[in-house]
């Protein structure tokens, strides 16, 4: 076990190196002269100078990508070009309102996706199971933005019962901060349900006319047992799998509800970024994107490992 | 009254084909202590029957009429929460795959007591305590290590002695055996076939034992019943039947034995088996018998007397009369 | 899946049996048809609908009538002109960034599974990398290179989709190059072109044909975020997410704004979606369930 948490954790190392290699590199392809572009069109030469000689691109390339790392690993990701405030203290102070809300989807997910999932492959072919399917398709099919539309046309326009948009931090006061982001993490849920519901169903139904299923049947245990046990803890691997796959896809849908929302977290400060050209916050947002990406697959990787007692008691996984 | 008694049982299943006849008017009986063989050709229907009696069929496709009553309680309309009762406790099975049909991601331990703690009421540490005796009954070396294994870390000939301990674990009164040896090597079949006469003599446990090899029949059943196409064709004390076969195709699964075979080429019963999906007035082994004549055709022979004990279904049965 | 490998049948047979069974189930044709109806509406729908700029002062934010059966955006344009426009600009983003991924994607596979002692390593290792940024953050970066446009979204959907094929197609040169009949060519002496060619590309064109339906509701949703977003096409052009962002601002006065693109996204999307689930039941039964 110990053996394959070292050996991912070493794969990931390397993943992160050439990521950061990739991003040093994309924003040295940005047309024009980095620093000019870092600095602002209209900033003034002697502006130009400092940038240039703070990222240290008079260098050669790989000097500067040394620069970059020991920079960035010390915790300098360098100052917004809107604001001239350090990068990383943005980041620190938009990062958690984003992990809230995927944090909220998530839990949003996993309880409507997994439940509707053991229950459609449980009643597979009646009522219920048409109805999940129906909706896990619907989910796939609807894009997060649309949904949050809908939402907010649905829930502040016609019904006006929840507002809009904005957001109240949580220690200022939970109950406005739960009553704004509820609506955005439904949104963000509501695609990851469906993916979920679907890759749950098929799990379930594999493992449900498995072998072992039959054998606990025998053993005279009751259906909660035979599916919530048995079949359940077979197909968790695969839930877990998808779960890890589909990060990706949170990330982006995060950046997309925020925006809809008007909610000051990370995506909205990508897409900000991107959108005023301010170069050294879009390279930091990309890098810390990547890197908690790159931690998050691998915890989910060792938790697939300890679910799976295969892999944990050889350290061997067959890809 | 015997322990176990299976009158008229007919199974179809539903599939997208139709509807498959998987038992034709099936009758059976099996006493304390006594191992009952059933034998025949995959798909001649005798795991079907005898999953009929914990009713491990799949609810949604299986139609099922006839009788199975145990202590002369019938199984066949008892409540679902009821049937739960019997299986593990009362009926167990041997399944025949001891490579999937024991769950990837649970300890050995854990799947032998869960039955205890199930039917017996057991607390997690007693339950604990006997699966480890469980372990040792059935022959398997280290229980205490063993237990905390997972089944990928065994053998086959392991888990399919660790499938008996969970099976015999509540000391039911009948234990199903599907085809118990066969995905096994030949050195570990004759351990678990001990295991099993061993059962019988210390808790009178009564085994069915579904197999197609009548090696595994001659070795340890008292009776079998031979099936052929949904029927059973030919009924008998082992040594009678092995004695004095009276239908021929009995005849013909004795020829393809290894130890029957004439100068060293196994017979091979020739033809097909006939489609589950329909079902002609005609006796269902005319096409492959040698004995066949035009009255075979014309009608089904019915299971008649031929000695005490010794039933068959044939219109020109050999042995004596 | 040996079966379907040993003894070919006559590819008109084959692919009359494939047809039939396809036919008979209802989800997969309900896909058809919504697929070829927004094919339709994304060819044809811009030659009746006239022109998308066209501005009519005087019924600004209309709700749907007989002469805007979708109503009018806050300049009087007609939302049914733009939605038929959009559908083109869809469609485009859905199949050249798809097309640009097969292109790109199945040599690479093809290399990489071929030559598995030093390229495959490589090839892998970046394909993780590539996968370790999440679309719509590699998106936005590469707005930032290439600027907003049409042209980007394809670049960034296409690179985005880019790994699943290299997978799709690595996994079927591993599974081939594996069968007897294929070492046997080998051993025969035929040339890595010749093995190519005659046994993988044909192998392969049954989950690529069904990634390509995975791919392009993709992209059409991927195309429409961006284009939401600001980082995809832009205004004047009429795309279903530029409608949509719109749509936002008036979302009491002119609720029909925000329907009506959405609706054909997820329409669209929902058509692909169905027959993608259709064509992997019948052409890779191997994944089915």
């Amino acid at each position: 076990m110990l053996w394959f948490i070292l050996r991912r954790c070493g794969s990931a190392v390397i993943v992160l190196f050439l990521g950061s290699v990739l991003i040093f590199l994309g924003i040295r392809a940005l047309p024009g002269d980095p620093a000019v572009v870092m600095a602002g069109q209209e900033a003034s030469p002697a502006v130009v100078e400092a940038i240039r000689h703070e990222f240290g691109l008079d260098k050669p390339l790989p000097a500067q990508y040394v620069d970059y790392v020991t920079q960035t690993l010390s915790g300098n990701l360098g100052r917004s070009t809107q604001d001239q405030l350090p990068v990383i203290d943005i980041i620190a102070q938009r990062l958690p309102v984003t992990l809230e809300l995927s944090a909220l989807a998530m839990l949003i997910a996993i309880v409507i996706g997994v439940g509707a999932g053991i229950v459609a492959a449980v009643r597979r072919g009646r009522f219920a199971d048409y109805v999940a399917t129906g909706f896990g398709l619907a989910g796939l099919s609807v894009p997060h933005f649309w949904l949050g539309l809908l939402g907010i046309l649905l829930f502040a326009v016609t019904w006006r019962i929840l507002p809009a948009s904005g957001y109240v931090p949580f220690t200022e006061d939970p109950g406005q901060n739960l009553q704004r982001m509820i609506l955005p993490a439904l949104v963000l849920g509501a695609g990851f349900a469906a993916i979920l519901m679907r890759q749950t169903r098929s799990a379930m139904l594999g493992a449900l006319s498995a072998d072992y299923v039959r054998t606990a049947r025998s053993k005279g245990l009751s259906e909660v047992k035979v599916v919530g046990a048995h079949a359940l803890r077979n197909s968790l691997t695969t839930v877990i799998t998808v779960l890890g796959l589909q990060l990706g896809a949170l990330i982006s849908g995060a950046v997309v509800t925020e925006q809809i929302f008007v909610i000051p977290g990370f995506g909205k400060l990508t897409v900000d970024a991107v959108l005023t050209r301010n170069y050294p916050v879009i390279q930091a947002v990309v890098l810390v994107t990547v890197v908690g990406y790159v931690l998050v697959n691998l915890l989910v990787d060792i938790a697939y490992a300890l679910l799976n007692p295969r892999i944990r008691l050889s350290g061997a996984r067959h890809d | 009254m015997s322990l176990l008694e299976i009158s008229d049982l007919t199974v179809d299943f539903d599939t997208e084909d139709g509807l498959v006849q998987a038992v034709r008017d099936i009758s059976l009986t099996l006493d304390e202590g006594e191992i009952l063989a059933l034998c025949g050709e995959s798909g001649c229907g005798k795991s079907v029957t005898a999953m009929s009696v914990p009713r491990l069929l799949p609810p949604d496709t299986t139609r099922l009429s006839g009788s199975v009553k145990l202590d002369g309680r019938e199984l066949t309309t008892l409540p679902e929460s009821q049937m739960r009762q019997v299986r593990g406790k009362e009926v167990s099975v041997v399944f025949q795959e001891p490579m999937t049909s024991l769950n990837p991601s649970f300890t050995v331990g854990y799947q032998i007591s869960e039955v205890l703690r199930r039917h017996e009421g057991l607390s997690r540490q007693a339950a604990g305590r006997r699966a480890v005796e469980l372990l040792e009954l059935v022959g398997i070396p280290a229980p205490q290590r063993r237990m905390k294994e997972y089944p990928h870390q065994l053998s086959g000939g392991m888990r399919q002695r660790v499938m008996i301990a969970i099976a015999v674990a509540c000391s039911p009164r009948v234990l199903i055996a599907d085809e118990p040896t066969t995905a096994l090597d030949v050195t570990i079949q004759a351990g678990v076939l001990d295991v099993f006469r061993d059962l019988r003599d210390r808790l009178g446990t009564a085994i069915i034992l579904i197999t197609h090899d009548l090696g595994v029949v001659a070795d340890i059943a008292d009776r079998a019943v031979v099936m052929y196409a949904g029927r059973a064709v030919e009924q008998a004390p082992v040594t009678e039947l092995f004695a004095n076969p009276r239908h021929p195709y009995t005849l013909g699964l004795m020829n393809a034995l290894p130890s029957a075979a004439v100068n060293g080429r196994l017979a091979e019963i020739p033809g097909m088996v006939p489609s589950p999906l329909s079902d002609p007035d005609e006796c269902a082994f005319q096409a492959r018998c040698p004995r066949a004549q035009a009255d075979c055709r014309l009608s089904r022979p019915s299971l008649e007397r031929h000695a005490p004990e010794h039933l068959a279904a044939c219109f020109h049965p050999g042995g004596k009369s | 899946m040996t079966e379907t490998l040993a003894v070919p049948a006559p590819v008109s047979a084959r692919r009359g049996r494939m047809w039939r069974r396809f036919r008979r189930r209802p989800m997969p044709m309900a896909g058809l048809v919504l697929v070829v109806a927004f094919l339709l509406l994304a060819l044809i729908g811009p030659l009746v609908t006239g022109d998308p700029a066209q501005q009519d002062y005087l019924a600004t934010l209309a709700p749907p009538s007989g002469a805007h059966p979708m109503g009018t955006d806050d300049l009087g344009r007609d939302a049914f002109a733009r939605i038929a426009h959009g559908a083109q600009v869809s469609l485009q983003a859905g199949v050249l960034s798809m097309l640009l991924a097969m292109v790109v994607g199945i040599p690479i596979g093809l290399v990489a599974g071929f030559y598995r002692r030093w390229l495959d390593p490589i090839v892998m290792r970046l394909v993780d990398v590539t996968l370790a940024f999440p679309f719509l953050v590699f998106a936005v970066g590469l707005a930032a290179i290439i600027g907003p446009s049409l042209k980007g979204v394809v670049i960034a959907l296409g690179f985005a989709q880019l790994p699943a094929i290299i997978r799709i197609t690595r996994g079927e040169v591993l599974a081939i190059r594996e069968m007897d009949y294929v070492a046997a060519a080998i051993a025969d002496g035929a040339g890595d072109g010749h093995i190519i060619f005659r046994y993988v590309l044909p192998n392969c064109a049954s989950p690529l044909i069904v990634q390509a339906t995975v791919a392009i509701p993709t992209a059409i949703i991927g195309e429409s975020t961006l284009s939401f977003l600001g980082l995809g096409v832009q205004p004047p052009t009429p795309s279903w997410g530029v409608m949509l962002t719109t749509a936002q601002q008036y979302l009491s006065d002119a609720p029909w704004l925000a329907i009506w693109p959405g609706l054909m996204i997820a329409l669209a999307t929902l058509g692909f979606n169905l027959l993608g689930d259709g064509l992997r039941d019948v052409l890779d039964p191997r994944s089915a369930r």
